[in-house]
């Protein structure tokens, strides 16, 4: 068998082995970590190195050459002739589309970067064999969430992965401050799990199907529409809260702030699926009906009959810029007056998710515009780079939180002289992060402000405003922290170990590459992704066939 | 009317356990409406599946007539394991924050009060 | 070779277009420059003599632990100017679990009176 073919069949099968292959490596951690703590490290490495491999063999082949992948569990045919003529669709699918792929990408890159990290993050630490089975299910569970294409089992993935995050959160049980992190987060996570459980039951009341594609070509809100329009509100909501969207943020402070820095990296992931499924239901799902009227108010002015007509899209525009702005002022503003660095990182990554909304309801408000094309980019490019920008951030903040104990800004200075390449990734993480050129962050940023600035220039002037203080948090925190005079204190601290230094370099690296050819990014792996958003029909025409 | 009063109970337990979980202090108080509100959502995924006058959806010396729909009693099986599983792990996050804490007031656990 | 062409595109938005390594090359001429100025300076300045210590206005020098800026008094005139919207969201984010499901209902009510009844 040649090369070739395979690859050719490894593609075929991705995306059950992408969820299979950490399911496995997680049941087998416990057995391994029985002979050696050292060959247990480098098994789940290699694990998650081979899950990576296969999600880019996958993405390549959907992002460049254009195919959409389906995966029948059960090895038969998605849909089933009845003798009355019509097809029945049954059987779990997973589907693959610009999307999917797009979303693969970030997640394999932070589930690498995490376990690398973790090599030495973690010494030093018992129960370290439960650690590592609870991330491998976190990871596969996170894959699970970004590849189905059935609503019920998007709900089982959800449970799967906040089970295990939560497990995770509260891994250093000898302070209170992680448990009780922990149970918020869990608290949360199964509230808004309960009410999206709620809209599927409903969906599946009204149409009988379960599946993504039977569902979004037969969803109607203008004739009898109530109950599709109570579930997409219970849909947004549970999702939204999920994503960390003001005012249901609370949550991710504590629990990004108090976790291990290699379990938060890999949380980010979880928490951009779950803002991938806000975008799944409400484009794809609801995607036929964005230019339905839901009501016409018509009234007469002086003679003349004056007649408006409200359209799903101005109602969605409504809601998500209102609560995109609100995100960036709240989070900026709570992010400056922090003093524990993982908290205020945090807010950060707060706001960072508003301006990914905001360019999505710019796009929402004015579609089928060019101006809505390009935002539709800008919002789409930021997803990956604000995921790496604030994964940089999050790991220099753990290599010093591991040599020097410290958590508070009050008590760190000076720590420029002894470690010089933490030092530098994170000046690296601050220009990427406020948008600066030549990092990543100024090429999407430039995208969002421009093509905002057309559809309203005050949403524009608010978004750069937040950004020159976005600047100004991590500028205070760079002076706290690094610069500054000797103190005696920290006079023999070492640099961080290796694997560290090696997690942090891979990123930086992928952000200076991004940033210098943003080009070819926005071309290849940005444009289908938002080609899959605008157009539902060749996802629905995959399974159904052209109905 | 009689056939709605499944609904009307989903919509009571859904109603209850919000309550709980927004108005009471104790952390077991909202635990028990997190589980309120779990056992609503799947009384309602059973109650879509019956239809009037059937019978249970096994073939082997079935009697005669409409069977209920199987489907949404496999989909409610998933969540009851689900819920046990998420119960089980707040019960335990609540015993070890009631060592560290010393107390189980929601209002009391929830200060940052480092500097 | 053909790889090389397409990597070195520019992003183009709109209304205009951007290329970092047209932004680099602006750069690294913009510090030549710069370093050639640089050099016509004064020559009479040496390090590490009395001229180069920090001047405080004749007042002693404490150690060096008591001289660096804490993490939480940089930012004072901007968090005190803005004291109305500081304590407005202080006493939004009290770290109580009852109050995150409060704030899901309230906006989970507004959206449905939004989409559902209008």
């Amino acid at each position: 068998m040649s090369i070739e073919q395979l690859i050719q069949d490894i593609v075929t099968h991705s995306p059950a082995l992408i969820i299979a292959i950490p399911l496995l490596g997680a049941f087998l951690t416990p057995l391994i970590s029985r002979i050696n703590d050292k060959i247990r490290n480098i098994f789940v490495i290699l694990t998650v190195g081979l899950t990576g491999f296969i999600a880019f063999l996958l993405s390549y082949d959907v992002l460049i050459n254009g195919n959409i992948h389906s995966y029948v569990f059960g090895g038969g045919r998605s849909v089933i002739a009845l003798p009355s003529g019509s097809s029945f669709a049954i059987r779990i699918l997973f589907e693959v589309d610009g999307l999917n792929a797009f979303m693969i990408i970030i997640g394999a890159i932070l589930a690498f970067v995490g376990v690398i990290y973790s090599y030495s993050f973690m010494k030093g630490n018992t129960g370290l064999d439960k650690y590592y089975t609870l991330i491998l299910l976190m990871i596969a569970g996170m894959f699970g969430m970004m590849l189905t294409g059935d609503m019920f089992n998007f709900f089982v993935f959800l449970e799967i992965t906040s089970i295990s995050s939560c497990a995770l959160i509260a891994f250093w049980t000898n302070k209170g401050k992680s448990i009780e992190a922990g149970f918020k987060y869990i608290v949360i996570s199964t509230i808004g799990a309960l009410f999206v459980l709620f809209a599927i039951a409903l969906l599946y009341g009204k149409y009988n199907a379960l599946n993504m594609a039977v569902l979004a070509n037969s969803i109607d809100i203008v004739n009898n529409g109530f109950i599709d329009k109570t579930a997409l509100v219970l849909l947004i909501s549970g999702l939204a809260m999920k994503a960390g969207i003001v005012p249901m943020h609370m949550w991710l402070p504590d629990a990004y702030g108090r976790a291990p820095s290699s379990v938060t990296i890999i949380l980010i992931g979880t928490t951009q699926a779950s803002l991938y499924a806000l975008f799944r239901v409400c484009f794809t799902l609801y995607g036929s009906q964005l230019t339905q009227t839901l009501k016409y108010i018509r009234f007469n002015l002086g003679g003349s009959t004056v007649i408006f007509d409200i359209r799903l899209n101005g109602v969605f525009a409504l809601i998500i810029i209102v609560l995109a702005i609100l995100t960036i002022v709240v989070g900026v503003l709570m992010a400056l007056k922090q003093n524990n660095l993982k908290r205020m990182i945090a807010f950060a990554a707060i706001a960072e998710i508003g301006y990914m909304f905001l360019a999505v309801g710019a796009w929402v408000w004015v579609i089928g515009s060019e101006h809505g094309m390009v935002a539709l980019k800008g919002g789409i490019f930021h997803i990956i780079n604000d995921a790496l920008d604030i994964g940089l951030l999050f790991l220099v903040a753990g290599a010093i939180y591991y040599v020097t104990k410290e958590t508070s800004l009050n008590k760190m200075g000076g720590l420029a002289r002894n470690m010089k390449y933490t030092t530098i990734f994170f000046v690296i993480g601050l220009l990427a992060v406020s948008g600066m050129p030549p990092m990543n962050g100024f090429a999407s940023k430039l995208l969002i402000y421009e093509s905002i600035y057309h559809v309203n220039p005050i949403l524009s002037i608010i978004a750069i405003l937040c950004s020159i203080l976005l600047l100004a948090i991590f500028v205070k925190v760079f002076h706290s922290a690094f610069l500054g005079p000797k103190i005696p204190k920290f006079d023999k601290v070492k640099e961080a170990p290796i694997s560290m230094l090696i997690a942090m370099g891979m990123i930086a690296c992928l952000i200076i590459f991004f940033g210098l050819f943003p080009n070819f990014i926005v071309e290849n792996i940005v444009e289908p992704a938002a080609n899959a958003i605008i157009d539902n029909s060749s996802y629905i025409s995959h399974i159904i066939g052209g109905a | 009317m009689i056939y709605n009063i499944p609904f009307i109970a989903v919509a009571a337990l859904v109603i209850i356990g919000l309550y709980a979980v927004i108005f009471k202090r104790n952390l077991i108080k909202i635990v028990i409406g997190i589980t309120l509100i779990e056992s609503g959502v799947n009384l309602f995924l059973i109650t879509l599946g019956y239809r009037e006058g059937s019978t249970a959806p096994i073939y082997t010396n079935s009697p005669a007539g409409t069977m209920s729909l199987p489907v949404p009693q496999a989909l409610t099986l998933t969540s009851i394991v689900i819920g046990v599983a998420v119960l089980a792990l707040m019960l335990s996050l609540s015993v070890h924050i009631y060592r560290h804490y010393g107390t189980l007031d929601v209002r009391k656990i929830g200060k940052e009060e480092e500097q | 070779m053909e790889i090389w062409q397409k990597l070195l595109e520019t992003l183009s938005t709109e209304n205009g277009f951007w290329n970092p390594l047209i932004w680099l090359v602006a750069v690294v001429i913009a510090y030549l420059i710069i370093y050639i100025l640089r050099g016509y300076g004064k020559k009479e300045c040496k390090e590490k003599t009395e001229q180069t210590k920090a001047f405080l206005s004749g007042n002693p020098e404490y150690e060096k632990e008591k001289m660096h800026i804490k993490g939480s008094n940089i930012y004072w005139g901007f968090t005190e100017s803005l004291k109305w919207v500081y304590d407005l969201l202080e006493k939004m984010h009290t770290e109580n679990v009852s109050d995150f499901i409060l704030w899901f209902v309230i906006v989970m009510g507004i959206i449905f009176l939004l989409v559902g009844v209008i």
